[in-house]
């Protein structure tokens, strides 16, 4: 907290020197895009002693595709997302749905983690594939966690105070799905409710995560094992033309809304947002069945 | 701490306090009004700038961030004393009203047309999102968009 007013702009040209910075003053805060920082700023919500600057740092910017695994540095923008992992499509979906191209040019997955919010968009993305975040600081170098150990509640991480994330890292299944939130408007909107959904065809699972209807974000676990396991009754997972009943449908929306632990808030009701899970969760579905049927899978 | 950087293809710089970001730089220490302060929160989009070619919202770059970049703003659009040619449109189109959204979007424009030159409406929606203007209903700015495309293509031809 800085009573003088005085604001430290630390400057480090390569993560390790980030990293030093951080662990000789701990208080310093992160910033990257500043879509966030910038905000709690200029309203005078947070008076920093100091802010390390990470925009720079070339180690932040790496974005590895080997075969199916995928490395997202924490300084990667949405911007760039779009344009360099066209075929990871649930995260792609998610980074277009973030903000404005103003804001999409400076946002990163990384602020995202760091400011935990149940409502950041590309988080349910991160948990639908199972990802892990990599944080390092100088004194122990790098661990990595799985997300569901990073997020532990609203706005709250597990990272130790000379931490600094360095990106996210998963395994991209074969298999289709997306990602899709609700909001007042189609664009500029903090979601009501947000939902990723996964098909891994190789397991034979399909994966949900819910976003901003819960203190983090959720994995509607019985319903994927529920609607992964019909599936298989189906026979759909073979053929996929095969006719799924009616009922898994609703049975599967059903599922996933119970998953939800929303709260009425500013942005909406607990009913409403348990609703808009319910008709995401629908449509999530039937658009990666209809893949399926047209064999659009790919490598999303 | 002391900002230098490109603007303009001028290089400028200002004693800063370190919260400050590039919007404020702008107006308070460079007296390069054109860019505007609607939000501060990166919802209006009238403080829109070019930072190293890419369209970002002023307000939310910490002006420490812009040391040693290139920053273009409104001020550098205008050429030999006629207006650029997304500025005409918007002119000769009526999406002018009271005009404090203009500097924003006309930035916004440029942008969009130079890697789209003949964008859809759902496309100019979709690019213009970041940009809310409250007086005109956006069809006139739509318009100016499409007449700024037309008028490109034609120069071309």
């Amino acid at each position: 907290m800085s009573e003088s007013g005085r604001v430290d702009v630390l400057m480090p040209r390569t993560f390790q020197e980030a990293l030093e910075m951080k662990a000789t003053r701990p208080a310093a805060l992160p910033i990257a895009g500043g879509t966030d920082v910038m905000v709690w700023i200029n309203f005078g919500m947070v008076r920093p002693e100091a802010l390390i600057d990470l925009s720079r740092l070339p180690e932040l910017q790496a974005l590895r595709r080997d075969g199916g695994r995928v490395f997202l540095g924490a300084g990667v923008t949405y911007a760039r997302i779009v344009r360099e992992l066209p075929d990871v499509r649930p995260l792609v979906e998610a980074s277009r749905s973030v903000g404005s191209p103003q804001i999409r040019e400076r946002g990163t997955v990384g602020g995202n983690l760091g400011t935990a919010s149940p409502a950041g968009d590309s988080l349910p993305v991160l948990a639908a594939y199972e990802a892990e975040i990599e944080v390092a600081s100088a004194a122990r170098g790098a661990r990595r966690l799985p997300w569901h150990d990073f997020l532990i509640g609203p706005k709250r991480t597990a990272m130790k105070p000379d931490e600094l994330i360095v990106g996210a890292a998963w395994q991209v299944p074969r298999g289709s799905g997306s990602f899709s939130k609700v909001g007042t408007r189609n664009a500029m909107v903090i979601a009501v409710a947000g939902l990723c959904l996964v098909v891994d065809e190789e397991w034979r699972r399909v994966r949900v995560a819910l976003g901003s209807v819960g203190p983090t974000i959720l994995r509607a676990a019985q319903a994927e094992q529920r609607v992964s396991q019909a599936l298989a009754d189906a026979g759909v997972w073979d053929e996929p033309n095969a006719t799924a009943p009616d009922s898994l449908l609703d049975d599967f929306a059903a599922g996933v809304a119970a998953a939800a632990r929303p709260i009425d808030d500013v942005r909406g009701t607990a009913a409403y947002r348990r609703h808009a899970c319910e008709v995401l969760a629908r449509r999530a579905l039937s658009w990666a069945l209809e893949d399926r049927r047209h064999a659009r899978a790919g490598a999303a | 701490m002391l900002v230098r950087c490109m603007v303009n293809g001028e290089s400028r710089e200002a004693e800063v306090w370190g919260g400050t970001s590039l919007l404020t730089f702008l107006r308070d220490d460079l007296h390069l009004l054109g860019t505007k302060n609607a939000c501060e929160q990166g919802e209006c989009g009238s403080c829109s700038v070019w930072l190293d070619g890419h369209v970002v919202c002023a307000c939310l770059v910490l002006a420490a961030q812009v040391e040693g970049r290139e920053v273009q703003t409104v001020e550098g659009m205008a050429r030999g004393g006629s207006m650029h040619p997304v500025q005409q449109a918007f002119v000769d189109a009526g999406a002018v009203q009271c005009g404090f959204c203009t500097p924003g979007l006309v930035v916004a424009v440029a942008d969009l047309l130079e890697h789209h030159p003949h964008p859809s409406d759902e496309l100019i929606r979709e690019q213009l999102s970041g940009n809310i203007c409250r007086c005109t209903g956006y069809q006139k700015i739509i318009d100016a968009v499409h007449l700024a495309a037309g008028r490109a293509q034609e120069k071309q031809s």
